[in-house]
């Protein structure tokens, strides 16, 4: 825990660095940031808005990591779980709440895992890499979620803005004492509670393990290697698919461009800085969340591009990797 | 009209195609000495703001290029730093490399937003270039599009006919045993790693300083990604990444021209195109030119003690 706040606070020092050589005052930067999330209550409900779409992408990555898989698609798999649930909320809107929103949770997990299991089944087939799959489909959920919210979903009273329809009641997921806190702090609990038994107390976590330590030996063994990395990256982007359901269905309301500020890429960041472990994400998770806010004040009050925040999570990954990196990927 | 149109989307996919071949030129270096960089996208990212901004400043595209090239290959020496010298994982670093580049080329880049410059000039070819058809093809380029293919057949002939060739080949096939050899891996490495940046930012300074003639943040738009995705395409080979690279370039012209033609398909789907011709290409390519990667690929070489 004390080495994990000095890596992190060494990439907060670089990045003052960086600030102070493009003529910015890192100090009052920092308290800016720090005073508007964790000063108020608002503020810190707004952080942990935030860490509700973090935790499921980090899940999303940490869960097929367990056997050497790299899904760098979690932001693509968010933006289907999003579809999928518009979709579902659109169309069935006539339904009543008690069948809708289990449908909606059910589309919008579909839709992640589906996206996901693609890149597993041309990784289980020996096909094409994970990794470089899961990077090239993110472009194309974005762009496929572009292409219904400007083409065939778009609602046609809102004159210029590209977005659906505003859904209805009873596909708005509940918000918790009156913030904008929401339903899906749910599945993230639960989400990080079933990841961490099925680990710890499965036969499933077991053969994971046996298939992540040497996968030659578990495939003698008879453990069906193909099939826990189909299944697991269906899992994994079902949750990231749940983050997108959850965006639009209680904080947005409706589909639309840019629902996500880049949750997936920092949610692989997360997965990446705690190693896996279910408290370390959520540590991580509201760091991030922070940095995230961060980015917003750096933009207003400070005049920087909005991705200048981008360099101090590129500094974090560099610090845990730099040291851990000999041990990690000696595989 | 059919010759208007047809040699119109030719020269497009060549222009287009230009800077994905340096950036797959320098990946296919990288990989052959051993290291998959992710981070290409930063790289290229970091080439087209640095071309960018010293050609608004000094006037001069050729100082731009230079530059351009020179900030890739710098760059990329910090992601040797964490795979070479602190021997972290290669996927990982690469993404934090990609997210370094959009972040600081962000900030270098916002004061230029909007600026205007001339870019790289075109050089018609005297004769050649009035040909019909062919000659604006062909011959109505920049300086950077007619030294790429004399760029990847030099790359091809430096790494099978030259004792440096056959070095980083044999790093990246085997480090231990190029050790054992007398090669010196970490230095090779390195020396991979610079050159492939430098390629990853002329690439980007192709993308500011001719295509777009201007700088956006994030201009790339997963450029870097499409070229890893080329380097399995071609097999690891130079030369043939100059045919991967005109069939992207291709994808985007064909996509520039349906939308100039005004073909009732949403852009957003014909924006797909390349993406999955990339995925289309790793499926079809992927399973069997695995055989053609180098050994020790993505590993990391754990030294000798």
């Amino acid at each position: 825990m004390v080495r994990w706040f000095g890596l992190v606070g060494l990439a907060f020092l670089i990045f003052a660095i960086v600030l102070i050589i493009i003529g910015k005052n890192p100090i009052r930067a920092y308290i800016n940031i720090f005073s508007s999330t964790l000063g108020s209550a608002y503020g810190l409900s707004e952080i942990v808005v935030k860490m509700i779409p973090l935790i499921l992408t980090a899940i999303a990555v940490a869960l097929p990591s367990r056997i050497w898989l790299i899904n760098v698609g979690g932001e693509g798999q968010l933006h289907i779980g999003a579809l999928f649930a518009t979709g579902g909320a659109l169309h069935f809107s006539y339904l009543p709440a008690w069948i809708l929103m289990p449908l909606i949770f059910v589309l919008g997990f579909l839709g992640g895992g589906l996206w996901a299991m693609i890149s597993g089944i041309l990784r289980a087939r020996g096909w094409a890499s994970e990794t470089i799959s899961t990077l090239l489909m993110n472009y194309v959920a974005i762009l496929l979620v572009n292409f219904f919210v400007f083409g065939p979903w778009k609602d046609p009273e809102s004159a210029n803005y590209p977005q659906t329809a505003e859904f209805v009641g009873a596909a708005i997921l509940p918000a918790l004492g009156g913030t904008r806190v929401h339903f899906g702090l749910v599945f993230a609990i639960v989400s990080l509670i079933i990841y961490y038994l099925l680990l710890s107390y499965t036969r499933w976590g077991l053969e994971m393990r046996a298939i992540g330590n040497n996968s030659e030996a578990a495939q003698r063994n008879g453990i069906p290697i193909a099939r826990y990395i189909i299944l697991l990256m269906f899992i994994g982007g079902g949750i990231a698919g749940l983050a997108g359901m959850s965006e639009v269905s209680a904080i947005q309301g409706r589909l639309r461009p840019g629902i996500s500020p880049g949750y997936g890429f920092t949610g692989f960041l997360i997965s990446w800085m705690s190693g896996g472990n279910p408290l370390g994400m959520v540590a991580s998770a509201f760091l991030l969340a922070i940095i995230i806010s961060g980015g917003d004040i750096l933009q207003m009050a400070h005049g920087l591009p909005g991705s200048a925040v981008h360099i101090l999570m590129s500094l974090i990954l560099f610090v845990v990797l730099g040291r851990s990196g000999g041990r990690r990927s000696a595989k | 009209m059919i010759g208007s149109i047809l040699g119109g989307f030719l020269s497009g996919a060549i222009h287009s195609g230009t800077p994905l071949l340096y950036a797959t030129l320098g990946e296919v270096i990288g990989e052959r000495a051993g290291i998959v960089n992710l981070g290409l996208e930063g790289v290229m990212l970091m080439g087209a703001v640095a071309g960018f901004t010293t050609t608004v400043l000094t006037g001069s595209a050729t100082l731009g290029v230079l530059a351009g090239g020179l900030a890739g290959g710098l760059f990329n020496l910090l992601f040797g730093f964490f795979v070479i010298t602190r021997r972290a994982n290669q996927l990982a670093s690469g993404l934090a490399l990609m997210f370094c580049g959009v972040g600081l080329s962000a900030i270098l880049g916002a004061p230029y937003i909007g600026s205007r410059m001339e870019g790289l000039k075109e050089v018609r070819i005297p004769f050649l270039s009035d040909l019909p058809v062919i000659g604006r093809v062909l011959f109505q380029h920049d300086l950077l599009v007619y030294l790429a293919v004399p760029a990847a057949i030099a790359i091809g002939w430096l790494l099978f006919n030259t004792r440096w060739g056959l070095g980083l080949r044999a790093v990246g096939e085997n480090p231990t045993a190029a050790f054992a050899a007398g090669k010196n891996p970490y230095r090779i490495q390195y020396q991979a790693i610079f050159i492939a940046g430098v390629l990853g930012g002329i690439a980007g300074v192709h993308l500011s300083l001719s295509l777009a003639k201007t700088w956006a943040e994030w201009m790339t738009a997963g450029r870097g990604f499409v070229a890893v995705a080329l380097v399995i395409f071609s097999k690891w080979h130079p030369v043939r990444a100059i045919s991967g690279a005109l069939l992207f370039g291709g994808a985007i012209a064909l996509q520039l021209q349906m939308q100039a033609l005004g073909v009732p398909v949403s852009p957003f789907l014909l924006d797909m195109l390349p993406y999955l011709l990339s995925l289309g290409v790793l499926v079809v390519w992927g399973g069997a030119g695995r055989r053609a990667a180098p050994g020790s690929l993505g590993r990391v070489f754990q030294g000798t003690e």
